[in-house]
């Protein structure tokens, strides 16, 4: 068996987001990168069913963007992926959703995978398409939004999450693409020995624009700073006397503080 | 120009979603037609042709056979949009449609900028409007953004898509309910939820202990539930509950749209966040700047006080 994982490399959501010189994205320079966390719990379950496989599949690893992806790529490798391809873009957060996926599914075309995991969404731009669009082009099964993963007999058997504590189960063959949400398992951490041992497994770079299509479909207009609604108090400062005022405003605002 | 509505049906009822499809289309202010799987005694009331694809030939839900009906349904009407609720159905079904058509697709518009599309990224922190560069458009919007108001009136016209055979690779089993839940978060007059910020398990107790000194229930975002700090029956949001007490206090919570779907109705909101520029500030009517850490201990012991 043949699984493949695509990551994204997002800044940290806590970050200071500034409008960088094209108006069109965060600009990079004083933002910290991680792994997206829904790629997170794909990484997981790639290596999990590796693992519930006596070691058979082989799990490579995929990213696309600049230089700096190599870090959340180490640390998939780290969480147990075998091995690792860059698809080296500058400008990868350029790219619209079509042209992430039809990288992502021109590199696979003749790799014949078995399963490709991506998250259900990226947390910068969310779009939640990628994954089901590479299912597309690949002409494969795709079953979105994973919260619960079962492999047996060639055979799976999942469970999609729907709305309000709502899920749907599924039954499919491969090849498939699978899109993972929150708590579907829960990501390990690299240990030391597997951090050492993850330098040693091999990263193939190539260029993206080998695979992706050249034409964008979509785009962004402006990118920007929500405007503030402005409706609420903010308190700063001291520790205490911030909670003083507090009380005093649920006293005079509330009936559950008297 | 002309929005074809893709409206949702599941366990055999027109799901309420459905509505504010047309109201986005009404505020597009474009012509709608309508396409469902479901069945003839769930056809939503709007004046507009529906295209209704009998759900009970087969599951209700396999997405290789919803994918050709609503391509079938492009094929006759020929919108120049295609429109989905971001909903687990939507953002199943969309891409395929999109990638199907070629067409852009934007995803989860929350509002309408001079008929430009605006969505929210970065976990709701900044704002950007997408373009379209091709002929049709694939639209999924965000739920609650464009909130139905009024009775829906209006009288169909139904016009039969025959379930198009298709084998398809996945294989629809069937559903599984809501876990049964052991707290009511609904009856609570407060709620005190803790969020990541609030960093590890064991600092969960000092936000429980805030939660019973407002003589309140403990609430919890998502992480926080996926990683075993709190039980799910206290998850508020989308996949949780949906709450609406006098005061709720968000500890260490970014303000995510799945989690203010579930909480922003309630009477009085107060954030403590460490990061002034938390989306939840957008909802509350104060926002402490502090970390969540000194700042609930010290609050919880004047309160007993
Ligand atoms: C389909 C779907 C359904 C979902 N359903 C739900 C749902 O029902 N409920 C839900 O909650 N989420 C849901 N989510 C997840 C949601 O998108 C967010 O990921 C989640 O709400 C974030 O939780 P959080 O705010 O606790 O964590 P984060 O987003 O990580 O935010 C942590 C916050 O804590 C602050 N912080 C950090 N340290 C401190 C400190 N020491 N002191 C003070 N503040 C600190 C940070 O500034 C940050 O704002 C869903 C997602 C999807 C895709
Ligand atoms: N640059 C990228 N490199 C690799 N995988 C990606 C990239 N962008 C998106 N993906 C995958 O597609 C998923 C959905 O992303 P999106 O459609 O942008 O919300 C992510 O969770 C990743 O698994």
């Amino acid at each position: 068996m043949k699984i493949l994982v695509c990551i994204k490399q997002v800044p940290d959501m806590e970050s200071k987001f500034k409008v960088n010189a094209k108006g069109v994205w965060y600009e990079e320079t004083d933002l910290a990168f991680r792994m997206n966390e829904y790629d997170e719990y794909a990484v997981e379950q790639a290596v999990q069913l590796k693992e519930q496989l006596g070691g058979g599949p082989e799990v490579t690893v995929l990213s696309i963007g600049p230089d700096r992806v190599l870090e959340p790529v180490k640390k998939a490798l780290a969480m147990g992926c075998d091995r690792a391809v860059h698809l080296k873009d500058d400008d990868s957060s350029g790219k619209d959703p079509w042209q992430i996926a039809s990288a992502i599914a021109g590199f696979s075309r003749d790799k014949n995978f078995d399963l490709i995991f991506t998250g259900m969404q990226s947390q910068d731009r969310g779009s939640a398409q990628v994954g089901a669009i590479v299912s597309e082009l690949l002409g494969c099964a795709c079953v979105t939004t994973v919260v619960h993963f079962a492999f047996n007999d060639g055979i799976v058997t999942a469970k999609r999450e729907l709305e309000g504590g709502l899920k749907c189960i599924v039954r499919f063959r491969l090849p498939a693409v699978v899109t993972c949400q929150l708590g579907l398992n829960k990501p390990r951490y690299p240990t030391l020995p597997n951090i050492m041992k993850a330098k040693k497994k091999e990263i193939v770079s190539q260029a993206a624009a080998g695979f992706a299509a050249t034409e964008a479909l979509s785009g962004t207009g402006e990118f920007y700073v929500p405007a503030k609604k402005g409706r609420g108090i903010i308190l700063e400062g001291d520790v205490n006397e911030m909670a003083d005022r507090l009380i005093g405003i649920l006293k005079e605002k509330t009936t559950v503080v008297r | 120009m002309k929005a074809l509505l893709v409206c949702e049906y599941r366990e055999g009822k027109l799901l309420e979603g459905s509505y504010e499809l047309i109201s986005f289309a009404d505020r597009l202010g474009v012509e709608k037609a309508i396409v469902l799987v479901g069945s003839e005694n769930a056809v939503p009331k709007a004046d507009a042709r529906v295209y209704l694809a009998n759900a009970a030939a087969w599951a209700e839900y396999n997405p290789e056979i919803h994918r050709k009906i609503v391509l079938e349904a492009v094929q006759r009407e020929s919108p120049d949009y295609i429109v989905f609720l971001h909903s687990s159905y939507g953002w199943d079904l969309a891409p395929r449609v999109a990638a199907a058509l070629k067409a852009a697709q934007i995803s989860e518009v929350a509002s309408l900028q001079d008929g430009k599309f605006e969505v929210s990224c970065c976990n709701g922190k900044m704002r950007r409007t997408v373009t379209s560069a091709t002929e049709r458009t694939v639209v999924t919007i965000q739920a609650g953004a464009f909130s139905f108001s009024g009775e829906p009136r209006g009288v169909p016209r139904v016009e039969m898509i025959a379930p198009p055979v298709a084998a398809s690779a996945v294989e629809f089993i069937g559903y599984e309910a809501a876990e049964k839940k052991d707290v009511d978060l609904a009856k609570a007059a407060v709620i005190v939820s803790a969020g990541r910020g609030v960093g590890k398990k064991e600092n969960v107790a000092a936000i429980d202990a805030l939660a019973k000194a407002l003589q309140g229930e403990l609430g919890a975002s998502r992480p926080v539930v996926d990683a075993g700090w709190v039980p799910h029956s206290h998850q508020v949001g989308t996949t949780g509950q949906t709450v609406s007490p006098k005061l709720y206090v968000a500890c260490g919570i970014s303000g995510a749209i799945q989690h203010l779907a579930g909480m922003k109705k309630s009477e009085f909101i107060v954030a403590i966040n460490k990061d002034k520029d938390a989306p939840i500030g957008e909802v509350a009517d104060v926002l402490v700047v502090a970390d969540v850490n000194q700042f609930v201990p010290a609050l919880t012991a004047k309160l007993r006080k």
